[in-house]
């Protein structure tokens, strides 16, 4: 690293680009992705289900971080609304009323495991090296966080047929769920 | 900031949770590893909504939200009925279709 670098990361200031070098937000961000990762790797290999439930909050708070780190703050907070605070108690519920089916989930077997493993370590080179590839070095432009009643505005005009979508779609994945679940 | 920071843990979390659909045997564990994957792509859709500095990607990661919780419902239903009439959720005992 030359020596204007480390000045730059010492001190917060870019004098390549004149402007800040955002020493904050890529601590963050590392900080956040590391917990994200440690977590997801521990999600899928855990053999406690409840535990797999806790390391997947964990997962999706960090989400919600990166979520506001972009500066889009509704979807963060959706995101902590949504998922955090209904599916995750939803997976719970599940894995208490399917209590008894496995003690500890120890996973397939040794050779489809590696399988498995095999698939996601390609499916992770395949994109690594695509976006590598086509987005070397680009930067995020945008400046100050987006606006919740700008986004308000964009589902309620341009994407309202969209949206109305989703909630016919909601409401059949209800009747579905209780149907499907009533049990007679 | 880079884009290329947040599609990497993207791709990371995406490929993770390929993983644990495949390698997981409890249902509602693959589900749990479909979520991870969902995730994964709500964080890319907002990282471009951030790069080409458009509300459409925010828009769309909602949207998602919306659907994965549908689909938790839903599958979870089928989990708790596989549970039921099979007295396991082991999904590699569902073999009934297996030809």
């Amino acid at each position: 690293m030359s020596t204007p670098a480390i000045f730059a990361a010492v001190t917060g200031f870019d004098p390549l680009t004149g402007g800040e070098f955002l020493v904050a937000q890529n601590i963050a961000f590392a900080i956040m992705a590391i917990t994200m990762l440690v977590s997801a790797v521990r999600m899928v290999t855990t053999g406690n289900v409840v535990h797999a439930a806790l390391y997947l909050v964990i997962v999706l708070a960090g989400a919600a971080g990166i979520f506001i780190l972009l500066g889009a703050e509704f979807v963060g907070v959706t995101q902590v609304l949504v998922y955090i605070g209904a599916i995750v108690v939803l997976f719970l519920f599940g894995i208490m009323l399917t209590k008894g089916s496995f003690g500890a989930d120890d996973g397939v077997g040794g050779e489809r495991r590696g399988i498995a493993a095999m698939v996601g370590a390609l499916v992770l080179a395949v994109m690594a090296a695509a976006l590598l590839d086509t987005f070397r070095d680009a930067e995020l432009s945008r400046a100050e966080p987006s606006l919740t009643a700008d986004v308000a505005d964009l589902i309620f005009s341009r994407y309202i047929v969209p949206f109305e979508a989703i909630s016919v779609l909601l409401l059949a994945a209800l009747i579905g769920a209780i149907v499907v679940a009533r049990g007679d | 900031m880079y884009l290329n920071q947040f599609l990497l843990l993207s791709a990371a979390l995406f490929a993770i949770g390929v993983y644990g659909v495949l390698a997981r045997r409890n249902g509602v564990l693959v589900l749990m590893s479909i979520e991870l994957i969902l995730n994964a792509v709500n964080i890319n859709l907002v990282a471009f909504a951030a790069f080409g500095n458009q509300l459409a990607g925010e828009v769309f990661a909602l949207f998602v939200i919306a659907v994965a919780a549908a689909e938790v419902g839903v599958g979870l239903a089928m989990i708790l009925l596989l549970y039921r009439n099979r007295k396991s959720i082991d999904l590699t005992q569902i073999d009934l279709m297996r030809g």
